[in-house]
């Protein structure tokens, strides 16, 4: 796909179109790089998914299985009853736009079916139709439209263009979550065989190897130990965290971006500096190698079925508690689903810091804490030597992924691990961060190249953000605590602000922490040498 | 198209009433039976939609996180727009129903050349909202003196507050004039911001005409087509106590206003109107955010299992003898 250029991506039209927004027809052909492949037929197949071939959304017919408007319908009545949250928000919308420009999708693309209120509408005015007597008394004149294969393929466009970032929540006087809609909508369409195959394809992986990237147990650790060789290189500090180790304390759990790919890899050397550092009892698993967990944008079941393996891992191993890594949507799922679908776990005991002694009582039930709250723990009882100038090279910004940030309320352990690690520090504009922060626009498995168009422009109101400060206060580095944040801010910044690269809280603390018997590190972990940078920066 | 269509519906309503105010028989079923039935309708109507959402499960713990969570001691956390615990989401409520909270932060999004983009606060809506929610209550309770005998020192005094200023005669009510601006400006940013003309459906500018047309005739019965209250007080206390009466000569403005406020009832359980209900039911407001401290419960929590640790290892047994990790089953 040809790229467009920043001028032809800029000029968006905000003005709506003559068109209706209830015709729900989509021009696949003309749209191409703002839709994401459908899912392999083997993955659907893999995972025992309805409906699994070979198709494209540029095809006239899409193969739908027989029956589908019934399995629809069906599906819809199921979700009424199991969900109160899909009730209420299809009932009690006024449609007073305030969730309107809160989208980055909208912003980005001035396309009036990426404001919330008009996502939701799309699964709303079925609802009418099908599930209230007004809407099938007064038909279009009530907002109701019937259910036809040009609304489902409609409904597989926009609701594979929300990122289930939560930001348009925060605005609505209702709470009205068009993520959960999103969650919800996109359950519908899997039973029809209708999802994309950047979701499916991690999916199907993390089933059968434990982690998205279908990597295997023998390639986990030579991936492990290649990186601890590199570490060793850097920093004349040899790490061994251990593997499946039973009766250890502590079961680490993080995404598998965090041992694969760049920059991830030196997040994770971060976190095994910091383990050595406080020679903590701590062991990853080959098994649970994988703390994301694409379910969440497949169905609840989906989700439940993935992170089965955390608890059982802790369960087998023996540990007593477990610390999660630096991940956006991981944390969704640690936080607000993993205690309700696969606890209870009495097995395990309430997080207690042992270099600390802090209990860590906001998780005496799910026993698992964040990374950084872990982290910010040690630096506020002083258990950690730090040189924050060897970071100077680094004027650093912290991006708040959406999960950690409006489904949890992570905001001030990743600063305060930042403030301590690094000197130089600046926020970016306020209704960009914390509980406002724009999305990456890649989450929810919309981080492929075919969809790039449409992940640029979703990521125009971050990007703007991160120019905004590397113009004002030189910031070269976004950090986040998140690992489809690492893949995807890496493009995106690329393109909106060239020079500012992305890095982990966790790699900074790595290349603060001042390690017993470390050489003189004249570099930080990617091998960056401090000085020179540091030289550049003032040139 | 779609304005038309609700100003239509609404003019239909009012001239109905107009024509029915004039004719005996028609009086009776004005300002008798059709506040019974829309009272009712109301009643049930909203018992039954709480009761419906209500019957729903709520399955997992979804709170929207607006600010600091509650973990580490020395971090200040948020206990109102981030609850940890129940009475801090009943305060988080509080605070959405009574100041409407969420609507306070909006924001305003532009793109400046260059592809800069500048966020302005927004506070137009919130006002717009507030005025007319505040004003609708206080026109709400002033009404309760028509219904009962003596009137309350409650109402009494919200009365003298509202006529504060001594304006004409009668008094000019400020909440009278509220509801009017608060409309007026609700329905002006659906017709002028092209964005919202768009977005939205003739059930969105029908109950601002309802709404307006009650208004409306309310003002000019006071203000300017005089109506004898006294009849009309009787009619509101015999409907209270189930024996009323046609009241003679009121005129067919009276009638056209009670009956406006007749359908806003019976229309109000089937529309959008019961977002005054299902704001107490969203999940993501009403909800502490503990999960991690207190499980949530699932009533249908599905008894799913993954791929076990013996199937994975398993499949990767002999790969992980070589690779020397450790093994359940050697
Ligand atoms: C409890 C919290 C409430 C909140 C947060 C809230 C919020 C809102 C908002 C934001 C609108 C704007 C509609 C627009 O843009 O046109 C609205 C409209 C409206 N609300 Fe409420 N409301 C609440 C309670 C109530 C209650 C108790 C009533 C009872 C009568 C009510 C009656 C109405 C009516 C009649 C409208 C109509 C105007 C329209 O349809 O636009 N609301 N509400
Ligand atoms: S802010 Fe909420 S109530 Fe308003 S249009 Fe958006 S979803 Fe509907
Ligand atoms: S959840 Fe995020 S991406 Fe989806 S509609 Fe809301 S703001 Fe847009």
């Amino acid at each position: 796909m040809g790229h467009k250029t920043e001028e032809q991506l800029l000029q968006i039209d905000y003005a709506p179109p003559k068109r209706d927004w209830t015709d729900p027809s989509v021009d696949f052909e003309a749209r191409k790089g703002t839709w994401s492949y459908p899912g392999k037929a083997k993955n659907l197949q893999y995972m025992g998914f309805p409906n699994p071939r070979d198709w494209s959304p540029t095809d006239a017919d899409w193969q739908l299985p027989e029956g589908w408007e019934k399995i629809i319908h069906d599906g819809f009545k199921e979700r009424l009853e199991k969900y109160r949250s899909l009730k209420v928000f299809m009932d009690i919308c006024v449609r007073c736009g305030a969730c309107a420009d809160k989208c980055h999708f909208y912003i980005g693309s001035g396309d009036p079916k990426n404001m919330p209120v008009l996502r939701a509408e799309l699964l709303r005015s079925i609802y009418r139709q099908d599930f209230t007597t007004t809407g099938k008394l007064l038909g279009a004149l009530g907002g109701s439209r019937k259910l036809t294969p040009e609304v489902l393929k409609e409904w597989f466009y926009y609701f594979f263009q929300c990122t289930e970032c939560r930001r348009c929540s925060v605005f609505c006087p209702y709470g009205i979550d068009t993520a959960e809609i999103t969650m919800l909508a996109r359950e519908l369409l899997n039973l029809v065989g209708l999802n994309i195959n950047w979701v499916m394809e991690p999916v199907a992986n993390c089933h059968r190897t434990g982690n998205h990237l279908g990597i295997e147990p023998h390639t986990f650790k030579d991936n492990i130990d290649f990186l601890m060789d590199e570490l060793a290189d850097i920093t004349g500090v040899r790490c061994e965290p251990s593997i499946n180790r039973k009766g250890a304390e502590i079961l680490f759990v993080i995404p598998s971006a965090d041992y694969f790919a760049d920059p991830g890899i030196y997040t994770f050397m971060g976190y095994m500096l910091l383990f050595k550092y406080l020679d903590l009892d701590i062991t990853l698993s080959a098994y649970a190698s994988e703390g994301g967990n694409f379910g969440l944008f497949t169905s609840h079941d989906t989700i439940k079925k993935l992170n089965y393996k955390v608890y059982h891992e802790a369960k087998r191993l023996g540990v007593k508690w477990l610390i999660g890594g630096e991940c956006g949507h991981m944390w969704r799922v640690l936080h607000q689903y993993m205690n309700t679908m696969n606890g209870p776990v009495d097995f395990l005991e309430v997080p207690k810091s042992p270099i600390t002694g802090t209990v860590f009582d906001n998780a005496r039930s799910a026993k698992i804490i964040h990374i950084c709250e872990f982290t910010a723990d040690l630096i506020k009882n002083g258990k950690l030597k730090l040189d924050p100038s060897r970071n100077d090279h680094r004027r650093v910004t912290f991006h708040d992924s959406c999960n950690p940030a409006r489904a949890m309320g992570l905001f001030e352990e990743p600063r305060y691990v930042l403030k301590a690690a690094c000197n130089h520090f600046f926020e970016m504009p306020e209704n960009t961060i914390r509980e406002q922060t724009f999305c990456c626009a890649g989450g929810a498995g919309l981080g492929n190249d075919e969809n790039m168009e449409m992940r640029l422009r979703g990521g125009l109101p971050r990007g703007s953000a991160v120019r905004y400060v590397r113009d004002k206060h030189g910031v070269n580095t976004l950090s986040c605590v998140c690992a489809i944040d690492r893949a995807t801010l890496s493009g995106l910044c690329e393109y909106w602000a060239p020079e500012v690269g992305v890095s982990g809280v966790h790699e900074l603390l790595g290349n603060a922490l001042v390690m017993p018997g470390e050489n003189e590190r004249p570099t930080d972990l990617r091998g960056t040498p401090i000085a020179a940078r540091e030289g550049a920066d003032h040139a | 198209m779609r304005i038309v269509l609700a100003l239509v519906a609404v003019g239909v309503l009012a001239g109905i009433a107009w024509a029915g105010g004039q004719s005996p028989a028609m009086q009776a079923f004005l300002a008798i039976v059709a506040p019974y039935v829309a009272i009712a309708v109301f009643v049930v109507g909203i018992g039954a939609r709480v009761i419906g959402w209500a019957r729903s499960a709520v399955p997992f713990r979804i709170p929207t996180t607006c600010g600091q969570e509650r973990s580490l001691s020395f971090i200040r956390f948020s206990p109102l727009d981030n609850p940890s615990s129940s009475l801090g989401a009943v305060g988080r409520m509080a605070l959405e129903v009574l100041t409407f909270r969420s609507l306070f932060r909006n924001t305003r999004a532009e793109l400046k050349p260059g592809g800069r983009l500048v966020y302005s606060s927004d506070k137009w809506l919130w006002a717009g909202a507030l005025l007319f929610h505040y004003s609708f209550l206080a026109v709400f309770l002033r009404h309760y003196r028509f219904f009962v005998e003596p009137v309350p020192k409650v109402i009494a005094v919200l009365q003298g507050l509202d006529g504060f200023f001594q304006v004409g005669v009668p008094v000019f009510f400020l909440t009278s004039f509220g509801l009017i601006a608060g409309l007026g400006y609700l329905l002006a940013r659906r017709l002028v911001d092209a964005r919202m003309r768009y977005l939205s459906l003739p059930a969105d500018y029908f109950p601002l005409f309802l709404l307006l047309g009650i208004a409306l005739t309310g003002i000019g019965m006071r203000h300017l087509w005089k109506v004898d209250i006294v009849r009309v007080k009787e009619l509101a206390i015999g409907l209270v106590n189930f024996h009323p009466a046609v009241p003679q000569g009121v005129g067919p403005l009276f009638y056209v206003h009670l009956f406006l406020v007749s359908a806003l009832l019976a229309y109000f359980p089937f529309s959008k109107l019961v977002h005054m209900a299902g704001v107490f039911l969203s999940p993501t407001r009403n909800l502490a955010n503990n999960n991690r401290a207190v499980r949530h419960l699932n009533p249908w929590n599905p008894p799913i299992v993954g791929h076990t640790y013996a199937e994975w290892e398993e499949e990767f047994h002999d790969k992980m003898k070589a690779a020397g990790l450790p093994l359940d089953r050697e």
